[in-house]
């Protein structure tokens, strides 16, 4: 296929593919978006294709795309029948290519999450008018029923006029069976014959037992005493009623409780405005590929992640940090999707779209999350997987016993209590308890702009007894700035600041990066040196020319056996100021001691003050000098800190801790801090949302704001704390309505529950569990 | 009343050994992957068998109505989808080694399990 028979293709194409309400670029676009492919820009397209049945179809459609002019790459998912491409080329090519191969094939449009949730909001809208509709048709022949047998009392077959008016209402009640409990029927059906039993398999047994038996009274009521001529035609339209109405409310619940994930969704555009020859056009975010340049007006969202590259103005991140203050953004600033652009008109280059932008990455992460169980479900999960069979072994136990030991009429009260214990029984609660309480606390979590790995790490950071805090980055802010500088005779500040930038270029620590920057800000170039290393938790060192450059801490010049005796005194005084002192050495003589403050975050006492008033004990751990770590803790409340730690020495520490019984949680930014956020038992990552610390933390603050990590503390507790209720009411439930059910208190005080009650009751108890779950939509984690 | 207690009894039998003992077949892998139906209240088929180390993709249609049937979970794989209405969903099974690994709804309401081997 040649470039010009390509073009015609996408041309041809792109008219029938063009989406509605939005300004899809001509057919020039197109060829605007092929020439991108030289700029080495791509981006993923996911088809999905039709008539694809041998392995061959695979070898030639792959082979199709990838002579598409812009494609990198096109893998096919046999089994799916999906096709991932990967490369700067339009979609409507794609699917030329596809089809001229001899196959049909679309865009999957299954990627859009709104939709997903649109539909199945439209989904569970049609399920709960069914239920509420077969809810209405049960409940309207079972209250009259229930309210004649209630006034009247006459529920038995004694005459033959009684036997033809409950014949018929036995078959109005089977009408009430067949149509609204016939779910419940085949549902049990299913489930026996694959070996399984399920909620459905008791209501069926349930419902099923208490009918037949009231058939039989008046099919035969000869066969049966008197006294056990009752019937429960009431009480099997009631159940029915009952549990539909139950599932119908539970439904409605269930959809609040994924409101948190709604709401990240709808925090995507739809559409993009990029600058595509010279011309604004409106495109679907879809459509967007990398290194488009975006335009945003004040008011409009961030389409895809990018870096600014025109204009300047405030974005609103609180959407995904829970930080409320607009954030500065300028040339070279990071944008990321669904942030709100407040005040000025920028331009930006984007850097990730698709399924790779943060939001889609943290909308994956809380999905993710909200479905993992913590350890506390696990014994719930145990129970649940037996307990229906065992359940129908006690209804069949509590039956003989009744018709053993019971009074008359016997058969009666076996057939009650048999009833009742299987509809009471019902494991759904049980089943609910834990991922309702875990759905909404994880999407409560995400809204503060906690992200949450998992159920276990949500579980863990509930019992958290002492919390480990980096120094660098975490209570402060991590950007810190050369405050003084002073040399000794040889050099002046200039040629200080010159040096000490030239060897500190290399490295990524702060307090490098402080100096190189002070150094920009006067004009001062760094030069390039040579035979730069590293020295772990000491500092740097280098040659330049002939110098023998040393820049570092107290250790690295006692190491060295340089003397410092000038500076110390000076030096302690920067460090009680709470500044660091780094010492600089020109051939293995001190030349000068540079101090560098690095600024405690505005709200870091307040936050560490709520970390403790939760009675956390708070440790500091830092890689800086005893002094300027004790001046750091002083200000910030923290009587525990642990100074000149190296990086590794920070794990053991977290070892330590633990060793002495102690639930460690380590909050560090996630780089050098990394063996010390995994060895804890929780992890926190700070500040670095959009990277890596996503994937690798148990807990991720994407903003900087310690307050971030009080957050997510106070949301793990109400979150566990909202599981062990509903798990209580779960367990009691079973627990206590089982036995009670079955007669134990008919000896003592004369009770036998109503099948009735125990519908209303089981109808009822996944409610309560998942509106207890929802209370936590309304906790607020700065109270506590 | 020997007969009725006679009755019961086997009754009970009979529960433990067609939902604990008996032990049910099993669908293989065909072609390269498995359709799983979501309706009425199972998985079917229930019982799929993958092979070992090896990575399978299982599809499933999701055709009841339950709010409950929507989320798949494999625990021990650390796997949870979300399965829309009506619409085939595929399930990757990452390569893992031989054992019986249970997948389930949220309320563990269906279920089903997973042979490799």
């Amino acid at each position: 296929m040649n470039n010009v028979s390509k073009s015609n293709t996408v041309e041809a194409k792109h008219a029938c593919c063009k989406p509605k309400n939005t300004t899809q670029p001509d057919a020039s676009d197109d060829k605007i978006t092929n020439n991108l492919a030289s700029n080495d820009r791509q981006s993923e397209h996911h088809l999905i294709v039709d008539g694809a049945s041998c392995a061959s179809c695979v070898s030639k459609i792959e082979k199709a795309l990838n002579s598409v002019e812009g494609v990198q790459s096109a893998e096919m998912n046999f089994a799916q029948r999906t096709v991932v491409v990967v490369g700067n080329v339009a979609d409507a090519s794609l699917i030329s290519a596809v089809e001229i191969a001899g196959y049909n094939a679309k865009i999957d449009t299954s990627e859009s999450e709104e939709e997903a949730v649109d539909e199945k909001d439209k989904a569970d809208a049609k399920y709960y008018k069914k239920l509420i509709r077969d809810m209405s048709i049960a409940l309207l022949i079972g209250v009259p029923l229930m309210i004649y047998g209630l006034a009247i009392g006459e529920m038995t077959v004694t005459t033959s006029t009684e036997r033809l008016v409950w014949f018929s209402v036995g078959l109005l009640t089977l009408g009430v069976m067949i149509f609204s409990g016939k779910h419940f029927y085949i549902g049990a059906w299913h489930s026996f014959k694959n070996h399984s039993a399920n909620m459905d398999t008791l209501i069926a047994l349930g419902t099923g037992t208490a009918w037949i038996y009231s058939m039989v009274v008046v099919a035969v009521p000869d066969l049966l005493p008197l006294m056990a001529r009752h019937i429960y035609f009431e009480a099997t339209a009631m159940i029915i009623g009952l549990i539909n109405l139950g599932l119908a409310l539970e439904v409605k619940a269930r959809g609040k409780t994924s409101e948190a994930i709604k709401r990240l969704i709808g925090l995507q555009s739809k559409t993009a405005r990029v600058i595509r020859d010279n011309k604004d056009i409106d495109i679907p975010i879809e459509n967007v590929l990398l290194d488009d340049l975006v335009r945003v007006r004040p008011g409009e969202k961030i389409s895809v992640d990018g870096v600014v590259t025109e204009g300047h103005t405030a974005i609103d991140e609180s959407m995904l940090t829970g930080e409320p203050m607009p954030v500065e953004k300028t040339q070279g600033d990071k944008v990321v999707a669904g942030t709100i652009n407040k005040s000025g008109s920028i331009v930006f280059k984007a850097t990730r779209v698709g399924k790779d932008t943060a939001l889609a990455q943290i909308i994956n992460m809380v999905k993710r999350a909200q479905n993992s169980k913590p350890p506390i479900g696990r014994m719930a999960d145990v129970i649940s997987a037996y307990f229906v069979p065992v359940i129908m072994i006690i209804a069949v136990l509590s039956a003989l016993a009744w018709l053993n030991f019971g009074p008359t009429p016997s058969i009666a009260f076996a057939i009650v209590s048999a009833t009742t214990v299987l509809i009471i029984a019902c494991p759904c609660a049980l089943g609910l308890a834990t991922p309702m309480s875990v759905m909404v606390g994880v999407g409560k979590a995400a809204e503060a702009g906690v992200l949450i790995r998992n159920g276990e790490a949500l579980q863990s950071a509930s019992t958290i007894t002492t919390m480990i805090l980096d120094k660098t980055g975490t209570i402060t802010e991590g950007a810190p700035k050369v405050t003084d500088v002073l040399v000794a005779n040889k050099l002046t500040r200039e040629e200080v600041l010159m040096f000490a930038a030239s060897i500190e270029a290399g490295s990524e620590h702060p307090l490098a990066m402080a100096i190189v920057e002070s150094a920009k800000e006067q004009g001062i170039e760094p030069k390039k040196v040579t035979g730069f290393a590293s020295i772990a938790g000491q500092g740097v060192e280098a040659k330049l020319d002939d110098s023998v450059l040393l820049f570092g801490n107290e250790k690295l010049m006692a190491k060295r056996g340089i003397n410092i005796e000038a500076f110390i005194d000076k030096a302690q005084a920067f460090a009680e100021e709470a500044k660091t002192p780094m010492y600089f050495a020109v051939n293995n003589e001190l030349a000068a001691v540079i101090a560098v403050a690095d600024p405690i975050k505005s709200d870091s006492i307040e936050a560490i003050k709520r970390l403790q008033n939760s009675g956390i004990r708070v440790v500091m751990l830092t890689g800086d000098n005893r002094l300027t770590a004790k001046a750091i803790a002083e200000k910030v409340g923290i009587s525990e800190y642990v100074a000149e730690v190296l990086p590794e020495d920070k794990a053991k520490k977290v070892v330590e801790l633990q060793s002495d019984g102690e639930i460690v949680g380590m909050t560090g930014d996630g780089i050098n801090d990394a063996p010390a956020l995994a060895q804890a038992n929780v992890g926190f990552a700070i500040g670095t949302g959009t990277d890596v610390a996503i994937e690798s933390a148990d807990i991720t603050l994407m903003r900087g704001s310690l307050h971030g990590l009080a957050d997510a503390i106070a949301v793990s507790k109400a979150t566990l704390s909202n599981i062990r209720q509903n798990l209580f009411g779960a367990f009691i439930y079973n627990v206590a309505g089982v036995p009670i059910a079955a007669g134990v208190l008919y000896p003592f005080f004369g009770l036998l529950l109503s099948p009735v009650i125990a519908g209303a009751a089981m109808a009822f108890s996944s409610l309560t569990v998942v509106t207890n779950a929802n209370r936590l939509r309304f906790f607020k984690a700065k109270e506590h | 009343m020997l007969w009725i207690n006679l009755i019961g009894v086997a009754l009970i039998a009979i529960i433990v050994w067609w939902f604990w003992l008996y032990k049910s077949s099993s669908v293989a892998l065909q072609e390269g992957r498995v359709e799983v139906i979501v309706k009425d209240g199972v998985y079917q088929p229930s019982k799929i068998k993958i092979p070992a180390n090896k990575e399978t993709v299982l599809m499933f249609t999701r055709r009841d109505l339950s709010s409950c049937a929507e989320t798949l979970l494999i625990p021990d794989l650390e796997i949870n989808a979300t399965l829309p209405l009506n619409k085939q969903e595929s399930v990757t099974i990452p390569a893992s080694p031989s054992g019986h690994y249970a997948f389930h709804c949220q309320m563990k309401m269906y279920v089903g399990e997973l042979i490799i081997e």
